[in-house]
């Protein structure tokens, strides 16, 4: 048996739709940044995983996910500070509740 | 000459202005109208060296063979639009200009000196004085005007300074109006002042009066729109016609009368200076400035001729019907100016050398000192009874002798009795009528007898009729210095102002016409004409009686029409409300309103609708925001591989 | 052909990695479902071990598992009470996010399984022809060469530095 590109996809894949899913559905606004962590791991392992099938001797693929975690982790930082920066002024974080800017 | 004292006479009333309107409120009334006194004097006695020096200095700049010359002091560029399009300002002397410098600084002197009186304890006396500096600048630099531009200007200055004195008593709605309606008819008839102008313009290459007038200026202006012709008249004669319109707004010629009997709302030394002596003459003042151009369309002149004639008879009688002694003179001044109109329009240099051009300006100066006496005379009247109503007077010869006696005689001037000046300026009105034509020579006879028998109907009903009048409050008496002098003084020169040699100064040409009274022919009969009517109206009013009951109840309907100007307002009133207001401005308010206004509404509504229904999809929620993205890119990425595949 | 452990390995890192992330969006409890976003994040690692990529596996455990899942982890301790249940979805809601997923995922997995270039290749044959070793990875990302990546090596930096100075802007007390 042999491990082909598209057996590594589908895991990733899947990982993408969960993250969606709890995007659109989730309320919690920590909830909302797991799933987008989610999806943005599923689109790093698919750099990878095309760097690795079609092109074995290049690392852009690599590099792109290396520069894309630390991006992550940048950005989850600061969603995180405005998060409790939120809930402090609110007490809560849920997304329902947080409308004082709206029309 | 030297350019100083043309400039003063025009920079001391402005700066005056500019001073009483921003410091006035500062200064006690006594600093105000002292100072705007001595700058008026000041500016009169420039404006006499001025005169003085043009007419007698013999000077080889002003006179050459006798012959006087027009002569630009100086014309400085002032808005150069094109190499064609030049407008400039300037100062232009010329027997007409210089005359007028004389009568305008005159007449504003005293009428400063009188309001010291009679608008003693106003409220804004220093903003009335302000406004009456501004007066006298914008009259002076209209009578100086080098251009057509330059006097279309100050036209206008005029027209503001007499809106703004016209409702000097703002607080009061009839001035209000009044104001109104006098600016808003003079701007309509300005309107074709700048239409004829703009025409003359296109044809000529300039606006210079010298350059229109003299030395083959006219021929120049007659070849130049030579051929075109519009509804039976050559361009040159609507040009011309079109500016005259501008005349009959400001000299209240019919049709365009109905301000001037209103602008009587006035403070009484405003009607003396501005609506019966300077102002109300710009119209006489600008056909007499363009009289060469006028002279090659005769047609022109007919028209002229024609309306002051209408008018001349249409006030007089109007003044004989009125009851407001200020409404009478208001009515007798639209009357001699249409007399002047009239002389305008029928002189020409083959009959008596152009008498009627002089005999104009001779009745518009002397009319001058005698108008502007009857209304000071009036104001003096309305100072001591507090009405303008003759009903409220009678008898009044022996508390105010001075204000009877002066007032007599600016009467006896008006009606052309020997030896006063009325009676040699009309005449040598009359002779250039007859001259032209009997019929209006006889036409303007009898309305000479209408004025004298309207204005002695004035002057008994105030001063004689009822001799146990009860005046409830005081008793009246004679006005304060400041108020009596100009009356004595302005008496004085209508007694005299007719022995003026007129017509060695003042010609269309300005080669002198030597003045000869024709007697016989003319001033015999006008003289009988002016004593009956005086001797009808002494009948009628000297004492207390019911023969003008019994007059006027035999053609009612001739007395009331008269008395209410022959509903000239109210046609009006009618055609602007009832036509315009009510009938096209409805229709055309409708279409701004729901097509104009209709359409835009129509675009902010849909938009406002369409943005309310899709309201929802601005909700603010990122989820549904990723939700819509998804789907999208999704659908987007699903076409495309459906149109590839 | 693949070694068995390696086909054994895939396996059950796939199931771990599908599991965990459907448990990861499914479960009410917030702490555990940073949990079990832990164990998707270790399991993608995994992946990257299997595909020959080691350090970049190394950066993905210290940086999310070690990093980014502590500060999860605190700010849920920080903002709410970790035995609390979130609100249950509606069904609306429910509705509405399955259909975009599977709709998606449909269309997606369409697109994976009739591309052309997904065939043929093994792992094998892709790993044994290349060694990603540290010294390639130091020189690559501090060269200024084609494919040198010290431009973006530095923006990064940069950003990070942005992150701090916006972290401590944002979260620090007024």
């Amino acid at each position: 048996m042999e491990l082909t590109m598209l057996m590594y996809l589908i895991p990733s894949l899947l990982m993408f739709a969960c993250g969606v899913f709890g995007f659109i559905t989730r309320r919690n606004l920590i909830a909302i940044l797991i799933s987008l962590e989610l999806m943005l791991n599923s689109v790093d392992l698919n750099f990878v995983i095309f760097n690795r099938f079609l092109f074995p001797g290049e690392l852009e693929g690599m590099f792109f996910t290396l520069f894309s975690i630390g991006i992550a982790a940048a950005e989850t930082a600061l969603a995180i500070a405005i998060i409790i920066n939120i809930f402090r002024s609110v007490k809560n974080i849920d997304v329902k509740d947080i409308t004082k800017l709206k029309f | 000459m030297d350019q100083t004292l043309p400039i003063l006479i025009l920079a001391i009333p402005i700066t005056m202005f500019f001073i009483l309107g921003l410091f006035g409120m500062k200064m006690s009334h006594k600093l105000a109208g002292v100072l705007g006194i001595l700058g008026m004097g000041t500016a009169m006695v420039l404006s006499y060296t001025v005169a003085f020096t043009y007419f007698f200095s013999g000077d080889a700049a002003f006179i050459i063979d006798g012959v006087r010359q027009q002569v630009e002091i100086f014309d400085v560029t002032w808005l150069a639009f094109t190499d064609k399009l030049v407008v400039s300002l300037g100062f232009l002397l010329d027997p007409i200009s210089a005359m007028m410098l004389v009568v305008i600084t005159t007449i504003s002197f005293f009428v400063h000196l009188y309001s010291w009186g009679y608008m003693e304890g106003e409220k804004g006396f220093q903003r009335f004085y302000a406004f009456l500096s501004l007066f006298s600048f914008s009259m002076l630099g209209l009578v100086v005007a080098t251009n057509i531009f330059q006097m279309y200007i100050f036209w206008e200055l005029v027209g503001v300074s007499s809106y703004l004195l016209i409702g000097f008593y703002y607080k009061l709605g009839s001035a209000v109006s009044a104001s109104k309606k006098a600016f808003i008819v003079t701007r309509f008839a300005d309107l074709g002042m700048l239409i004829g102008i703009l025409i003359l313009s296109f044809y000529m290459p300039t606006f210079n009066f010298i350059e229109l007038t003299q030395n083959g200026g006219p021929e120049l202006a007659l070849t130049s729109t030579g051929g075109a012709t519009f509804l039976g008249g050559s361009v040159l004669t609507w040009a011309l016609i079109l500016i005259f319109t501008g005349g009959m707004g400001k000299s209240a010629m019919m049709p365009l009368h109905i301000w001037l009997p209103d602008a009587m709302e006035g403070p009484t030394p405003v009607s003396a200076l501005i609506h019966a002596a300077t102002m109300v003459v710009a119209g006489v003042y600008l056909v007499a400035r363009m009289f060469p151009l006028y002279l090659m369309e005769t047609a022109s002149l007919d028209f002229i001729t024609g309306i002051g004639a209408i008018t001349a008879l249409y006030a007089a009688i109007v003044a004989c019907a009125q009851v407001d002694i200020k409404r009478v003179l208001a009515f007798s001044t639209i009357s001699q100016i249409a007399f002047m109109m009239v002389s305008l329009g029928v002189a020409r240099p083959e009959i008596h050398e152009g008498l009627g051009y002089m005999s104009s300006m001779f009745h518009l100066f002397t009319h001058a000192m005698f108008k502007a006496l009857l209304f000071l005379g009036a104001g003096a009247l309305i100072h001591a009874v507090h009405s303008n109503d003759y009903t409220s007077m009678g008898g009044l010869r022996k508390y105010m002798p001075i204000t009877h006696w002066t007032f007599l005689i600016g009467c006896l001037a008006i009606a052309g009795i020997y030896p006063f000046s009325g009676f040699f300026s009309k005449d040598e009105m009359l002779s250039a009528m007859y001259g032209y034509s009997t019929f209006w020579g006889v036409w303007m006879t009898a309305v000479a007898g209408l004025t004298a028998f309207y204005m002695f109907r004035l002057y008994y009903l105030i001063f004689w009729w009822d001799e146990n009048p009860n005046y409830k409050h005081h008793t009246p008496h004679d006005a304060p210095w400041q108020m009596s002098l100009p009356l004595i003084i302005l008496a004085a020169v209508s007694c005299v102002a007719g022995f003026i040699p007129f017509g060695e100064l003042v010609t269309w040409n300005g080669e002198p016409y030597h003045i000869h009274i024709e007697w016989v022919k003319i001033a015999v009969p006008s003289l009988c004409v002016a004593i009956a009517a005086i001797l009808l109206a002494t009948v009628m009013y000297r004492k207390k009686n019911s023969l003008p009951d019994k007059f006027a109840a035999v053609w009612p309907g001739l007395w009331t029409a008269a008395h209410h100007r022959f509903y000239w307002d109210e046609m009006y009133m009618f055609v602007t409300h009832k036509i315009i207001f009510g009938g096209i401005c409805s229709f055309i308010a409708w279409f701004d309103r729901q097509i104009i206004d209709g359409t835009m509404d129509m675009f902010a509504k849909v938009t406002q609708k369409t943005s309310y229904a899709i309201r929802g999809l601005q909700s603010g929620s990122i989820q549904t925001y990723v939700w819509w993205y998804f789907v999208g890119a999704v659908a987007l990425a699903a076409v495309t591989a459906w149109v590839i595949l | 052909m693949e070694s068995l452990g390696n086909i054994v390995l895939y396996f059950a890192v796939s199931l771990i990695i599908i599991v965990f992330s459907v448990m990861a969006v499914k479960t009410r409890k917030i702490l555990r479902a940073a949990t079990y976003l832990l164990f998707v994040l270790i399991g993608t690692a995994v992946f990257y071990f299997q595909l020959g990529y080691e350090f970049l596996g190394a950066v993905q455990i210290a940086v999310y598992a070690g990093g980014i899942l502590v500060l999860f982890v605190f700010s849920i301790l920080l903002t709410q009470n970790p035995a609390d249940d979130t609100q249950a979805l509606t069904n609306h809601r429910r509705f509405v996010g399955l259909l975009a997923t599977v709709f998606g995922t449909a269309f997606l997995g369409y697109a994976l399984y009739t591309m052309p270039f997904v065939e043929g290749i093994s792992l094998s044959d892709a790993l044994g022809s290349s060694d990603v070793n540290m010294q390639m990875i130091g020189h690559k990302l501090l060269s200024t060469d084609k494919f040198g990546y010290l431009l973006p090596f530095e923006a990064v930096s940069v950003l990070l530095l942005a992150c701090i100075i916006g972290g401590i802007t944002i979260a620090r007390k007024r």
